[in-house]
C-alpha cells in the first residue's frame, strides 16, 4: 500500500507529533509485552548517586538498554561487573522522552554456570534460610493421633485418591478436608497460597498435607515458589509436604515440618494406625485393672502389718507391767519381818502376841515368847 | 474432662496419654488407696471414651469451598 500523501490531508491531522509516536509505542509495548525473564551480558554498567542503575544487556546479536530503580537495585546482593552473565526480570517499555526502547528491571540474578530455574531456586532458598524457614530445630512434631487432615492439592489428581486409600485402611475415623487448587501452570502459585491460608481458617484441623503427584521439574515450580513456601510456614498446624516422587525435592519439602516421598507416604506419616492404637488401648486396660489389684493388695498388706504391730505393742505393755509387779514383790519380800528373823534376829512377843519393844515391857518374872526364824521359844524375865 | 473445641484425634490422644499416666501411678506405690480408687475410676472413664471414639470409624471426605463472601462451606466428596 503506498503511503498517503502528506498533502491530501491537513498537516495537523496527517503528521503525528514525536511525543504522540513515542507515547503510542510505549502504550503498545507495555500492553502487549508482559514482564519477562531476559538472559544476557551486562555492558556499560553505571550507578548514579540517586541509587538507580543504568546498563545494557546484550547477547551475540542484539542489545537492550536497561534501568533498575533504586529500591529494586538495593535488593541485589552484588553489583554486576562488566560482562557479567545475568538473568533479569523486567517490563519492556519505551522511554518516551528519548524514544528509546528499554527494559525496566525488577530482579537481577547473576547466573554464572547456572540455569535460570536453578538460579531462582538458589535465591529463594537463600531468602527462606535467612528468615529461618528451613531451620530443622523449628520443625514441629506431627500429632500422635491426627484425625482431621487438610489436604491442599488438585481435586483431579491422584493425590486425593492415594490419601483416601491409606486413610480408609489405617485410620477409618479420619476426616479428610480437601482444599482444591491447581498445582501447575500460570497462577497456580497464587491459588496454592490462598488454599494454605484457608487452612488456617478451618477449626479442628490436626495436620495439613500439601502435595501433588510426580511431574517434570517445571511442573514442580509452584512448590519452589517463595510465596507458597512462606504461606506453608504460616500454617498453624504441623505440615507435611509430598511433592512428586522420591527423587524430586521441592522447597516446600524443606519448609514443611515433615517431608514425605509420596502422597501415600504423607498419609501414613500423618495418620496413626488403628490396629496399633487398639492394641495399645487393650494393654492399658489390662494394666489399669492390674494396677488397682496391686494397689489394693498393698493396702491389705499394710493393714496386716499395722495389726501385727498393734498386737506386739499390747504384749510388750503386759510384759512390762508383769516385770514391774515381780520387782515389787521382791522388794516387799525383803521388807518382811520374817526375812529379818532369818538374818538371826529374834522378836519378843507377849502372851497376847504384842511385840515387846522397851525395858518397861519386861517386869521381873514376866513370861513371854521369843519368836525366831524357825519357831518360838517360851521365856521368862529373871531377876535383874 | 474434654474440650469440645478439640478434634476427635486430639481428644483421643489426650485420653490415652492420661491413661498411661494413671496406669503408671497405679503401678507405683505412690497413691493412697482412696486416690488409687479415684484414679481407677477416671481411667475406666477415659478408656470407655477412647474406645467409643475408636468405634466411630467412618471415613469422611469433604471438599472445602470458600464462598464469594468469604464463608466456608463443606461439601461431601464421593470417594
Amino acid at each position: 500500500m503506498p503511503a498517503p500523501s502528506l498533502f491530501d490531508q491537513s498537516p495537523d491531522a496527517a503528521a503525528w507529533p514525536v511525543s504522540k509516536l513515542t507515547q503510542t509505542a510505549k502504550r503498545l509495548i507495555e500492553s502487549q509485552l508482559a514482564p519477562v525473564w531476559v538472559q544476557g551480558e551486562v555492558v556499560g554498567f553505571k550507578r548514579y548517586s540517586s541509587g538507580h542503575w543504568y546498563f545494557g544487556l546484550r547477547d551475540a546479536d542484539a542489545q537492550v538498554r536497561c534501568v533498575m530503580w533504586r529500591d529494586d537495585a538495593r535488593r541485589v546482593k552484588e553489583t554486576p561487573g562488566e560482562g557479567a552473565k545475568v538473568f533479569t526480570y523486567g517490563s519492556p517499555t519505551v522511554w518516551a522522552e528519548r524514544g528509546e526502547f528499554r527494559l525496566t528491571v525488577k530482579r537481577l540474578i547473576p547466573t554464572e554456570g547456572l540455569g535460570l530455574q536453578q538460579a531462582l531456586l538458589e535465591q529463594t532458598r537463600a531468602a527462606l534460610q535467612a528468615d529461618g524457614l528451613l531451620d530443622p530445630s523449628l520443625k514441629r512434631p506431627l500429632p500422635r493421633m491426627a484425625t482431621t487432615v487438610a489436604l491442599v492439592t488438585s481435586v483431579d489428581g491422584a493425590v486425593l485418591h492415594d490419601v483416601v486409600v491409606v486413610a480408609r485402611k489405617r485410620w477409618p475415623m479420619a476426616k479428610v478436608l480437601v482444599i482444591g487448587t491447581r498445582v501447575q501452570g500460570t497462577g497456580a502459585d497464587v491459588e496454592v497460597v490462598a488454599a494454605l491460608r484457608l487452612v488456617n481458617r478451618i477449626e479442628g484441623i490436626d495436620v495439613c498435607i500439601v502435595g501433588r503427584g510426580g511431574g517434570g521439574r517445571e511442573d514442580l515450580a509452584v512448590f519452589n515458589n517463595e510465596a507458597v513456601c512462606r504461606a506453608l510456614a504460616e500454617v498453624r498446624v504441623p505440615t507435611v509436604s509430598a511433592v512428586g516422587h522420591e527423587t524430586d525435592i521441592a522447597l516446600t519439602d524443606l519448609v514443611a515440618d515433615v517431608r514425605a516421598a509420596t502422597p501415600s507416604a504423607a498419609a501414613e506419616l500423618a495418620l496413626a494406625d488403628q490396629a496399633d492404637v487398639l492394641r495399645h488401648t487393650a494393654a492399658l486396660a489390662s494394666r489399669l485393672a492390674g494396677g488397682l489389684r496391686q494397689r489394693t493388695r498393698l493396702a491389705a498388706e499394710r493393714l496386716d502389718r499395722a495389726g501385727d504391730r498393734l498386737e506386739g505393742g499390747l504384749e510388750r505393755v503386759i510384759r512390762t507391767r508383769r516385770q514391774s509387779l515381780d520387782r515389787l514383790g521382791v522388794a516387799l519380800d525383803a521388807l518382811s519381818p520374817l526375812k529379818v528373823l532369818q538374818r538371826g534376829y529374834g522378836l519378843a512377843l507377849s502372851d497376847e502376841g504384842r511385840v515387846l519393844r522397851r525395858r518397861a515391857d519386861f517386869p521381873d518374872g514376866t513370861p513371854f515368847r521369843l519368836r525366831l526364824a524357825d519357831g518360838e521359844v517360851p521365856a521368862r524375865v529373871e531377876d535383874r | 474432662m474434654t474440650d469440645p473445641s478439640q478434634s476427635t484425634g486430639a481428644r483421643l490422644a489426650e485420653d490415652l496419654k492420661r491413661l498411661e499416666e494413671i496406669v503408671r501411678l497405679l503401678e507405683s506405690d505412690e497413691p493412697e488407696l482412696d486416690d488409687a480408687l479415684a484414679l481407677f475410676e477416671e481411667g475406666v472413664a477415659r478408656l470407655r471414651q477412647a474406645r467409643d471414639q475408636l468405634a466411630q470409624a467412618e471415613l469422611t471426605v469433604q471438599r472445602v469451598l470458600e464462598e464469594a463472601d468469604g464463608t466456608i462451606r463443606l461439601e461431601d466428596v464421593d470417594e
